[in-house]
């Protein structure tokens, strides 16, 4: 009866109601109109920026210090070496946090004193370290461990159980040394990033792909790599954007193809330090700017069934689960 | 070793968790086409055993069969070993299993969720598998929810995708963990209706369940466990009836 009454009455009048005031945000508003003018005539009225320098010519008939031959073969050794390292860094990282997830206590082991070492030591000392590794030793090769010993032991002289060797001078010049500091350091904070997310997922989709007739190695890629990426991704997006900018450490491995070198030698030959040090400031903001627009694409991605609703209804339901209540009723053939 | 007409076959299975001993001998006999239904208290062990048939859980002494094979394990001689986890992985394959938390794959659609088993494990034809699934999806009342994801999904609806997945193994034997316990009560109805169906069908199965009235009026058999033994077996009817023991009569009072 009730029910009638309601469904026949007439739909009452649209609110219109004046909204409510807000002076302070006119006020704040107007403050950072003011600063921002400040800051752009500071920028563009001193001529020691040397804007023209920066972006136009550096010398007569030449380009802008940005744009020289050298300064972008170094921004392309910069972007190379940032995704060779995260390469290293985020697939070494996937294998180290799995084994130390792993029950085999050897492999567990291994992988947290990698992980000690690599976070506790100080990635520009890593990679001045590493290209000078050929200090140690002259030759570098995979084979036997103890080859020599071993032969001795026997009475070989000369026993070799190298199956391939390199002059360390040859592999570790420059962009190797550098390529390696950087990415065995990332995966160290990749490992540790990737263990994270693995455990983020419920111990019950594991159970679940098991019953099925998975595999270990199946479940790890299909069920719970997938979910664990929703964890993953932002943390590596932070560590990507880390890497652009620490690649300038290997200026001192010394590698040269690399963007703050290349700026750095323009400054030391044209006694020029400001703006070349904005130059480089510039590009680094253009290239963890693209980035940063990757990340978000991809956070869509990986979100995949977990929309604001989803997310919200899913924590709803495991929380009355565990409290042995009950779920309600929702979105029932809608 | 067993009877052919014998689906699942335990004979004095033990299993402990550390020093805290779960299940202590529990036997039990389910022939092909069966409905065994499993209750018991709180912590009784009821889910542990059924998570021992697929060899989720190791047990720690007895054996279990499942159509004849010994779960887990070969026997050589009087030797027991142990089963790789390929062979475990193909064990379990013909079993399939539904959980109180429904345990779908959130970041896949319903259909994908239900064709992922057969195209990656089984590697069956993509084409092939998604007929099935979408045949299967319709069976249990979800053929216009293929492209869903789960999290938009009522529990019921979940549950019901669940047992869609678990059937498109073509599994042999159906495990159920208190199916329904994690529904709102009006949703109980449409995942037991399911479950109904394919007892009707033929379909081995062993539930795990507070439904008293599923259990009389669907089951064959019904096992009253408490305390990591089975306390007392028979048809359901008889069981609910007629409790022989002190202890399957307190537990019965309080549900009923
Ligand atoms: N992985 C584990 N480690 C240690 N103890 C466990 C583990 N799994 C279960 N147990 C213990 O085993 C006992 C039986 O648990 P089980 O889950 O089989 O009970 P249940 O009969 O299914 O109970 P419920 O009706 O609450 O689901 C409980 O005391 C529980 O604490
Ligand atoms: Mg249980």
């Amino acid at each position: 009866m009730s029910d009638q009454t309601t469904s026949e009455r007439a739909r009452p009048e649209a609110i219109k109601a004046v909204p409510v005031r807000h002076p302070w945000r006119w006020v704040s508003i107007a403050v950072i109109a003011v600063l921002a003018a400040m800051f752009l005539h500071l920028l563009l009225t001193n001529d020691n920026f040397r804007w023209s320098f920066i972006f136009l010519e550096y010398q007569e008939g030449k380009r802008g210090v940005m744009f020289t031959e050298p300064v972008l073969q170094g921004l392309r050794g910069t972007i190379l070496l940032t995704i060779t390292a995260m390469a290293i860094g985020i697939g070494l990282g996937v294998i180290l946090a799995v084994m130390r997830l792993s029950p085999n206590k050897i492999l567990s082991s291994v992988a947290f004193i990698y992980t000690w070492f690599f976070r506790a030591a100080p990635r520009l000392i890593l990679a001045i370290l590493f290209g000078n590794l050929n200090i140690l030793w002259s030759r570098i090769g995979f084979g036997l461990p103890f080859d020599k010993q071993i032969g001795q032991l026997f009475g070989i002289d000369n026993f070799n159980g190298q199956f391939y060797g390199i002059r360390a001078v040859d592999l570790l010049a420059g962009f190797v040394a550098g390529m390696l500091a950087l990415g065995l350091s990332e995966a160290a904070y990749m490992a540790e990033i990737v263990r994270a997310g693995l455990q983020s997922v419920d111990e019950g989709q594991t159970e679940a792909a098991v019953a099925l007739g998975m595999s270990r190695f199946q479940v790890l890629r299909r069920i719970v790599l997938p979910q664990a990426m929703r964890v993953i991704v932002p943390p590596t997006g932070n560590e990507t954007i880390a890497m652009v900018k620490d690649t300038s450490l290997v200026a001192y491995v010394p590698v040269t193809g690399e963007l703050w070198f290349q700026l750095q030698q323009v400054s030391a030959r044209t006694f020029i330090v400001f703006p070349v040090l904005v130059a480089a400031l510039i590009w680094y903001l253009i290239l963890c700017t693209i980035l940063m627009i990757g990340q978000y694409f991809l956070e869509r991605h990986y979100g995949k069934g977990y929309g604001a609703v989803g997310k919200a209804k899913q924590r709803l339901r495991d929380i009355e689960v565990e409290q042995g209540g009950r779920i309600t009723k929702t979105a029932e053939g809608s | 070793m067993t009877d052919a007409a014998e689906m699942v076959r335990a004979d004095n299975v033990h299993k402990s968790f550390g020093s805290l001993e779960v299940l202590k001998g529990i036997d039990l006999v389910v022939k092909p086409g069966e409905v065994c239904c499993v209750l018991g208290p709180s912590g009784s062990g009821k889910s542990t055993f059924l998570r021992c048939i697929n060899h989720l859980e190791k047990i720690n002494a007895g054996r279990i069969f499942v159509d004849g094979d010994l779960v887990g394990y070969r026997q050589r001689g009087d030797k027991l070993h142990e089963l790789s986890e390929k062979d475990v992985a193909r064990q379990r394959q013909s079993i399939g299993m539904v959980f109180q938390r429904f345990n779908l794959f959130p970041h896949m659609t319903v259909l994908e969720n239900v064709m992922e088993a057969p195209c990656k494990v089984k590697r069956e034809p993509k084409a092939e598998v998604r007929d099935r699934a979408n045949a299967l999806l319709e069976r249990v009342g979800l053929g216009e929810k293929v492209g869903s994801y789960p999290g938009q999904l009522s529990g019921g609806q979940q549950q019901r995708v669940a047992i869609a997945r678990a059937l498109a193994m073509r599994p042999k034997l159906m495990l159920f963990d208190e199916p329904t316990s994690a529904l709102d009560p009006e949703l109980v109805g449409e995942v037991l209706d399911v479950m109904k169906g394919l007892a009707q069908d033929g379909m081995t199965m062993i539930v795990v369940t507070h439904e008293i009235g599923f259990a009389r009026e669907v089951g064959d058999k019904l096992i009253f466990m408490d305390g990591g033994v089975v306390v007392e077996q028979g048809a359901p009817r008889e069981v609910i009836a007629n409790p022989q023991h002190e202890r399957t009569r307190a537990f019965l009072s309080k549900v009923l």
